[in-house]
């Protein structure tokens, strides 16, 4: 780091070293929506975590009929598509801020940033297509 | 430099041990950039009185044992802000720390009780407690911590309501010790954030209805490595040592930019 900053002493001590403010008020868009889509998801993954795991039976008594008959309504179609994008971005958002923190390099921080924006898009895109075109009449081979 | 093996090994009979003092052991993480690869604890065998301050006991050590201790200070009486390091794992003033306050919590049978002190972390070590400020300065100017006023001087005194001056009384305060940035995990993590030291002083300025520059230092703390890295951990209020409600401050500031008036 002091190595760094020796080779690169301009003799310049006024300017300014931070770059200018970018102006762009996506920091404190994502920070809104990390304090909103947090308040959702205690409703969604509570509520999911309580069908799923203790009202009923609980775990014991999930299997592809349970699921089907959840999905054929668009209510159950519509929670679990909104706690699948508000958990993936929400946790995206957490660890690219994470990454922020712990990444030294440049590119280590683009490479790690990449691998979770393409995960994300994958997953956001499997899960949802998965949702939208589930088929309850799959025969049981 | 005799004893740079074990611990406890250093000769501290020459300091004076007035009536009343007690034996501490004060464990110093020293580093000597000319010798050490990596910074090292040495314990410290050292009288002390109740009424003594943690920075008469590194006197004592630097003027009686070994001389290369470095260290900064300047007024001795928490106002300058020189001598930010962790005692006992906490950073505070050297200065604004009694003895008395750090003994009888946990009296290990027979052994002296123990004070550790290091340097604050977050900013490079440049020798034992001797810390680069630079980074820290440099986060501070960025935010533009003057009064900002445009037009003609004017020709009256700039009047201000109490309750007007009220609002930014708080963060008037700050001595900049870097107490509160070094204690900072996000700091710690991430350097190029402000750190809270320097949005208290911006919080000084956007706050005062005197001040005409609260949209350009707003506009500084709304970027990336602004006010949206604080993850409202409350360190920096722990650590000042003048009270002030550091994290309150920041989140003015960002509330000041979440509803766009200040
Ligand atoms: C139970 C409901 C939840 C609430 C109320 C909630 C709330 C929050 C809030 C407010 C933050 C921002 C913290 C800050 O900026 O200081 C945050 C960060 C984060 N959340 Fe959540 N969250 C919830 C569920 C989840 C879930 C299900 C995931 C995983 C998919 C997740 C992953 C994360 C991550 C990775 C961070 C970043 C942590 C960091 O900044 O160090 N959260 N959460
Ligand atoms: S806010 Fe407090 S801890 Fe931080 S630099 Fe100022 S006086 Fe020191
Ligand atoms: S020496 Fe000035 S604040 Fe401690």
């Amino acid at each position: 780091m002091t190595a760094q900053s020796e080779t690169l002493a301009l003799d310049k001590p006024r300017s300014p070293r931070r770059p200018a403010a970018r102006r762009s008020n996506f920091e404190l868009y994502s920070w809104v929506f990390m304090r909103i889509s947090g308040l959702a998801l205690v409703v969604l993954v509570l509520g999911h975590l309580f069908i799923m795991n203790i009202l009923d039976g609980g775990v014991h008594r999930l299997n592809f009929a349970f699921v089907a008959g959840r999905w054929a309504s668009p209510f159950w179609q519509f929670w679990d598509l909104a706690m699948l994008w508000l958990a993936q971005l929400h946790g995206g958002n957490g660890l690219r801020t994470i990454i922020d923190d712990y990444a030294r390099r440049d590119s280590t921080r683009f490479w790690l940033k990449m691998l979770l924006y393409v995960s994300m898009v994958l997953i956001l895109f499997v899960g949802t297509l998965v949702i939208f075109t589930f088929d309850p009449d799959i025969p049981a081979s | 430099m005799t004893a740079t093996v074990s611990e406890g090994a250093h000769d501290t009979s020459q300091i004076p041990a007035p009536e009343g003092s007690v034996t501490i052991t004060v464990k110093l993480l020293r580093f000597n950039p000319e010798q050490d690869s990596e910074p090292h604890w040495e314990s410290y065998d050292v009288p002390a009185l109740p009424t003594d301050r943690v920075l008469n006991l590194l006197f004592n050590i630097k003027n009686y044992v070994d001389g290369t201790l470095a260290f900064r200070r300047s007024c001795a009486h928490g106002i300058c802000g020189s001598d930010a390091m962790q005692i006992n794992g906490i950073n505070r003033l050297a200065c604004k720390v009694l003895v008395k306050d750090l003994l009888g919590k946990k009296d290990t049978a027979g052994k002296p009780p123990v004070v550790t002190v290091a340097p604050i972390k977050g900013l490079p070590t440049m020798k034992d407690l001797y810390v680069d400020m630079e980074p820290f300065f440099e986060a501070y100017r960025a935010v533009k911590p003057y009064l900002i006023a445009y037009g003609n001087e004017p020709t009256r005194e700039r009047v201000q309501s109490q309750a007007d001056r009220e609002r930014f009384d708080d963060t008037t305060k700050c001595i900049l010790c870097a107490a509160c940035t070094s204690s900072c995990p996000v700091y710690w993590a991430d350097g190029s954030y402000f750190g809270p030291a320097a949005i208290v002083n911006a919080h000084r300025f956007i706050f005062d209805s005197r001040d005409e520059g609260s949209e350009e230092r707003l506009d500084i703390l709304n970027d990336a490595e602004g006010v949206w890295r604080c993850r409202t951990t409350f360190n920096c209020t722990d650590a000042c040592p003048r009270g002030i409600q550091v994290t309150k401050a920041i989140q003015e500031v960002k509330r000041a930019l979440l509803f766009k008036r200040v």
